[in-house]
């Protein structure tokens, strides 16, 4: 129970100690602790940045996956136009052409129908001539009646 | 000796008892062989088992705070760099928290005085006989392995203290302001009247400013000292026949434990007082 020079010694070890401490121990510590805040604190960011971005690009997508929709059907729309005009010119060709077809057989069959008829129309004066013939060939002289015959034959 | 340790009063006394060495009576240097011895031999002797046990501990904690400090790293820490932040991060908090300075002793000093005194506190859990009975069988008469239970420990750690908290005192608010904050309140006044409050002002604070460390070397000393002595009234009872020995032993266990608490307290507020009174040699009042 002694107070004695032991209260010096320990004042000296105990600055010894201090000095240690605050020269090797604390140091190195708090600079590691400070050190590693900042690192977490860094990758905490960079996951909130990289959430961001993430959200942003799946935004971007979405944008363009919209646009290219609507482009497409856009397309579609386009192309069935096109087509539904396509079958449109079609139809039209044909019935013009069809047309064309029927009226220039309706001009052969006239051209035909006359034809046939200038044959018929010398056909039946020369049988008009014949039957002519055979009825007046007693009564009647061919060289004289040739005039009232041509008569007969331009009126058929 | 032998005859000492026979009675109960001689066991707890030898156990008391420090390892001085100093000048005798008679003019020779060297150990003292009784209490009486060691007391003759005034200031200038030394407690060479409270140096040695104190040292040993403070080597401890630098070697192992050192080591971690060395592997610090801001990656991943390991388990014993894991441990020691755990401990600055804690002492860090209370600085933080208390010390509004810009000092940079402040923190390692509390860490060193919340290590240093938890080890030399948890040595007081280590069975009393077993290192005195162990110096004993070396030679060595007396060994006292608790450095916080000797007065000196404590008031040197705490004198210290207030040694800087004078330092900083006088250095952040001058000689000038250090001297205002002794002699200007509690009581302050006009011109006249201050002169004669300035008496009463000084006394009042230098009373209040000198209580500061003897009251933070006593309240560790005396806690610790105490449970010494539990542990060591406790050890009696071991000689007292086979069912007081047992009773003896759950009650040191149960002392042991409930010491534990103790011992971390005393730790924790030695520390927590140290940063204050050098929060307030920083503070203008």
């Amino acid at each position: 129970m002694n107070i004695n020079a032991t209260l010096i010694g320990q004042s000296i070890s105990f600055l010894v100690f201090v000095w240690f401490c605050m020269k090797f121990v604390w140091p190195p510590i708090t600079a590691a602790l400070s050190e590693r805040k900042d690192k977490i604190a860094q990758g905490l960011e960079a996951a909130e940045r990289g959430m961001q971005s993430q959200a942003e690009a799946e935004s971007l997508v979405q944008a363009q996956l919209g646009e290219a929709k609507q482009h497409a059907s856009e397309i579609i729309n386009q192309a069935q136009k096109r087509a539904n005009e396509i079958v449109e010119e079609a139809k039209t060709t044909a019935n013009v052409e069809g047309e064309r077809i029927k009226t220039a057989a309706h001009a052969e069959v006239d051209r035909e129908v006359n034809k046939a008829k200038e044959q018929l129309r010398g056909q039946v004066s020369v049988l008009a001539i014949a039957g002519a013939e055979a009825v007046l060939h007693k009564e009647v002289n061919a060289e004289t009646h040739r005039g009232v015959l041509d008569e007969l034959a331009a009126q058929l | 000796m032998a005859g000492d340790v026979l009675t109960a009063s001689g066991y707890i006394k030898h156990h008391l008892q420090n390892l001085t060495y100093g000048q005798k009576a008679n003019g020779e240097w060297g150990f003292a062989h009784s209490s009486q011895e060691a007391t003759e031999m005034g200031f200038w002797a030394i407690h060479v088992d409270t140096m040695i046990w104190s040292f040993v501990v403070g080597t401890l904690f630098l070697f192992f705070f050192i080591r971690a400090a060395n592997k610090a790293t801001a990656g991943i820490p390991s388990g014993l760099l894991n441990f020691v932040e755990m401990i600055v991060e804690f002492v860090d908090d209370n600085v933080k928290s208390t010390f509004h300075g810009k000092t940079p002793i402040v923190a390692p000093l509390a860490l060193t005085v919340f290590v240093w005194v938890l080890g030399m506190n948890l040595m007081d859990l280590v069975p009393v006989d077993w290192i005195p009975h162990l110096a004993a069988m070396a030679g060595i008469e007396y060994m006292k392995v608790v450095p916080t239970t000797d007065v000196n420990a404590t008031m040197g750690m705490s004198l210290t203290v207030f040694i800087l908290v004078l330092f900083y005192s006088v250095k952040v608010k001058g000689p000038g302001g250090f001297a205002a904050e002794l002699t200007m309140q509690p009581f302050s006044a006009k011109f006249p009247m201050n002169i004669v409050l300035l008496p009463i002002n000084f006394f009042l604070e230098t009373v209040g400013m000198v209580a500061k460390p003897v009251s933070l070397g006593l309240r560790l000393f005396g806690n610790l000292y105490a449970g010494e002595m539990i542990f060591i009234l406790i050890a009696l009872m071991y000689t007292g026949g086979i069912a007081l020995g047992t009773f003896g032993g759950a009650l040191q266990l149960v002392w042991a434990i409930f010491h534990i608490l103790v011992v971390v307290l005393q730790a924790f507020i030695f520390m927590v007082l140290t940063i204050v009174y050098l929060n307030m040699a920083h503070e203008h009042h």
